[in-house]
């Protein structure tokens, strides 16, 4: 199907919104009641159709706002953007391994045309026609990853693979939750990792490592994760910490059903097949919680999660103190009827939500027929 | 998480492949092209990569590893450079005798456990035998990006020296070939301390020359994330023996000739695996009991987890007496 792009902003004004079939087709991340931590990794080969697992870099109808908030972003801080000098194979592959993905999976809108190393790029969304020299960075306007990154949705780490080990040796990072890369830029898993909470002593990361180490070419994986931003913002980095921080605080119980945003991640991993480098795309995805509620399911198993949720991960990231209204919103969601197993929303099975039974009884109207 | 659980198979995916080549070297060694049925092109892989070739030997499917000896950028057809080894298990003669053109086979998607440290400023390899290789796919994607890189290669003599008169005729300032039975050898301390800061060695070759070079880069003060080995581990061919496997609630023999990995597989037990030669890490598998003796032959677990009787790597190792595993 042919996308219709948005014209919207992840910034001032926040127009960022979501179709119906975004909604429908949005990652929840849950498929229990509960939630603990774990590396959760599966294989990235598909997915029901329409799903954002279908293909190897979705492409949605944020597309275009999301290339011109990188591009802003950018603008503003080019260390973003940033590759150590023996990565520049890595960007190669990168660059080719996108562009063969989106022309074979989006013909309608990407167009490569390959002529031994003379190639032609063809991005119709963007409006970029562009002919070049594979392997050749003299005739690109920038390095290879950067190009290639400027055009596809998310962030992305090369990961150089060295001696058993992982080193954050390139990225492209500005949609990235609170972590920085000119931070994080050359080290290794373990440093990198090193601020998350219960995972270490769960050996988590010892096994994550093992896994990633050995992820063979043309088998690649993938997993979700998940955060909360309060308003639609893509850049929530600590360089800018100043800017989105306080707007925690600007969360009240009138507007946490449109301003609270669940986060998550789809968290990719390939094996670069010239340079044996990883790269790992974390592409984000947010939705507005009074979205959220529209399928009765996810309405139902987000205030139990959030609900159960220990608080040292509701502190890590970063929204301990408006989990009461958090929850005080999603409560009068949830019925307290039973949910369905896995992640679906499942429109069609699960029941309405039931006013009467509903476990918080405060009186208000709840407009639970968003479902359109 | 989200999508009906696809499980992973054991080992990396797998590409059809014809034989559309096949080039005897020299006495021992024999070189294999491939190329795709369906016409398509090969996946680009990274110098130092191998891929793993499923061998259909009557009752049996052998999977033995070998280093791809194609130009990483030509992906028309892949080659690999098969060694006859008259004590082996039988993987190198099925290939030497038992394979024609035209035949169809398949050979796992590019594993590379020895890639190009990337931030050098110069490669040196140090290949032994049938140890050169990996180093014929480096050298190519080196030459590609116009790398700085020289090859120390040490053959027995000079009916056997696969792929010399090619590497001296292309590269004839970066290759030196040294005859043992000419009593030459290659003057490591001199040779490692004429190098400049940033070079990193590589060595491929038999067990002693590879410890040779560890011992002596760390003698002369390299770092040692600067020296690189791979040693083609392939498994031994060994007394027989049992095993129970306590998941699967199966006994089973292992062979004089085949692997333990082979004979769980035979069983019909998915085990994982990547490289099938000790190096990878990704067969490693717990031991629940163990009455008789260890004969660890991996290059994975250290030496305290050898001899701590807890772990075995199933695709080189062996056991003599029974034992019990977590599979
Ligand atoms: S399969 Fe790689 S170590 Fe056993």
């Amino acid at each position: 199907m042919t996308i219709q792009f948005n014209e919207e902003t992840f910034r001032d004004d926040y127009s960022f919104h979501n179709s119906a079939r975004a909604i429908k087709r949005f990652p929840f991340p849950f498929h229990e009641d509960s939630y603990m931590y774990s590396v959760n990794m599966e294989q990235h080969r598909g997915g029901p159709e329409g799903s954002v697992y279908e293909n190897r870099f979705d492409v949605d109808e944020h597309y275009l706002a999301e290339m011109r908030d990188r591009a802003m972003v950018l603008a503003d801080d080019p260390l973003r953007c940033q590759s150590l000098p023996h990565m520049t194979l890595a960007g190669w592959d990168l660059l080719e391994v996108i562009m063969v993905s989106k022309s074979e999976d989006y013909p309608d809108l990407f167009e490569l045309h390959r002529d031994g190393d003379r190639w032609r790029w063809i991005n119709k969304p963007m409006g970029i026609d562009d002919t070049f020299t594979f392997l050749d960075e003299t005739t690109l306007p920038y390095g290879p990853m950067e190009y290639i990154t400027r055009q596809a949705q998310g962030d992305f780490c090369i990961l150089d693979q060295r001696d058993e080990m992982l080193w954050m040796d390139a990225g492209m990072i500005t949609t990235q939750a609170d972590w920085s890369l000119d931070f994080d830029i050359g080290m290794n898993f373990f440093e990198w990792h090193a601020p998350v909470p219960l995972a270490h002593e769960l050996g988590i990361f010892t096994r994550a490592l093992k896994f990633l180490l050995n992820i063979p070419q043309g088998a690649p994986a993938r997993r979700l994760n998940w955060t909360m931003t309060v308003n639609p913002l893509l850049d929530t980095s600590p360089e800018n910490y100043h800017k989105w921080g306080i707007q925690k605080t600007s969360l009240t119980p009138e507007n946490v059903g449109s301003k609270q945003h669940l986060r998550v991640e789809l968290q990719t991993f390939f094996r670069l097949p010239r340079s044996n480098a990883l790269v790992f795309p974390i592409r984000c995805y947010l939705i507005a919680f009074q979205d959220l509620v529209s399928m009765p399911k996810w309405g139902r198993r987000m205030h139990r999660v959030l609900r159960e949720l220990p608080d040292e991960l509701a502190t890590y990231k970063g929204f301990i103190d408006n989990r009461p209204m958090m929850l005080d919103y999603l409560s009068k969601f949830d019925d307290g009827q039973p949910t369905s197993p896995g992640v679906w929303p499942d429109p069609e099975t699960e029941p309405p939500l039931n006013t009467e039974i509903r476990n918080h009884t405060d009186g208000n109207s709840v407009d639970h027929n968003r479902s359109a | 998480m989200n999508t009906p659980p696809q499980k992973s198979r054991p080992g990396a995916e797998q590409i059809p492949v014809v034989v559309s080549a096949i080039v005897p070297l020299n006495d021992l060694v024999t070189r294999f092209e491939f190329c795709r049925p369906d016409g398509q092109e090969f996946p680009p892989f990274s110098g130092g990569a191998h891929t793993v070739v499923e061998m259909r030997d009557h009752d049996r499917t052998r999977l033995n590893p070998y280093s791809l000896t194609s130009d990483p950028s030509d992906s028309s057809i892949y080659a690999i450079s098969v060694r006859r080894d008259e004590q082996g298990r039988g993987g190198s003669l099925f290939m030497h005798r038992s394979v024609s053109v035209g035949d169809a086979m398949n050979i796992t998607y590019p594993v590379n456990l020895f890639s190009l440290d990337l931030r050098a400023k110069k490669h040196l390899f140090l290949a032994g035998g049938i140890g050169i290789t990996p180093f014929m796919s480096m050298i190519a994607q080196l030459e590609r990006m116009t790398g700085n890189w020289e090859l120390h290669y040490s053959v027995r003599n000079e009916a056997l020296g696969t792929y010399v008169d090619q590497l001296r005729y292309k590269y004839p300032n970066k290759v030196h070939v040294y005859y043992s039975d000419q009593n030459q050898r290659i003057g490591l301390e001199q040779l490692l301390d004429g190098q400049s800061l940033g070079t990193h060695v590589y060595v491929c070759g038999p067990t002693g020359m590879i410890d040779q070079v560890h011992g002596a880069a760390a003698a002369a003060g390299w770092p040692e994330e600067h020296t690189h080995s791979e040693e083609f581990l392939a498994p031994q061919p060994g007394k027989p023996f049992e095993v129970r496997l306590c998941k699967s609630e199966l006994t089973i023999q292992v062979g004089e000739n085949e692997s333990l990995l082979e004979a769980i597989e035979r069983s019909g037990v998915d085990a994982p695996y990547l490289c099938r030669g000790g190096a990878c890490g990704q067969c490693e598998t717990d031991v629940i009991r163990a009455d008789g003796e260890f004969v660890h032959r991996d290059h994975w677990l250290d030496d305290e987890q050898h001899s701590s009787g807890q772990k075995i790597m199933p695709c080189v190792s062996r056991f003599l007496g029974t034992l019990e595993l977590d599979r």
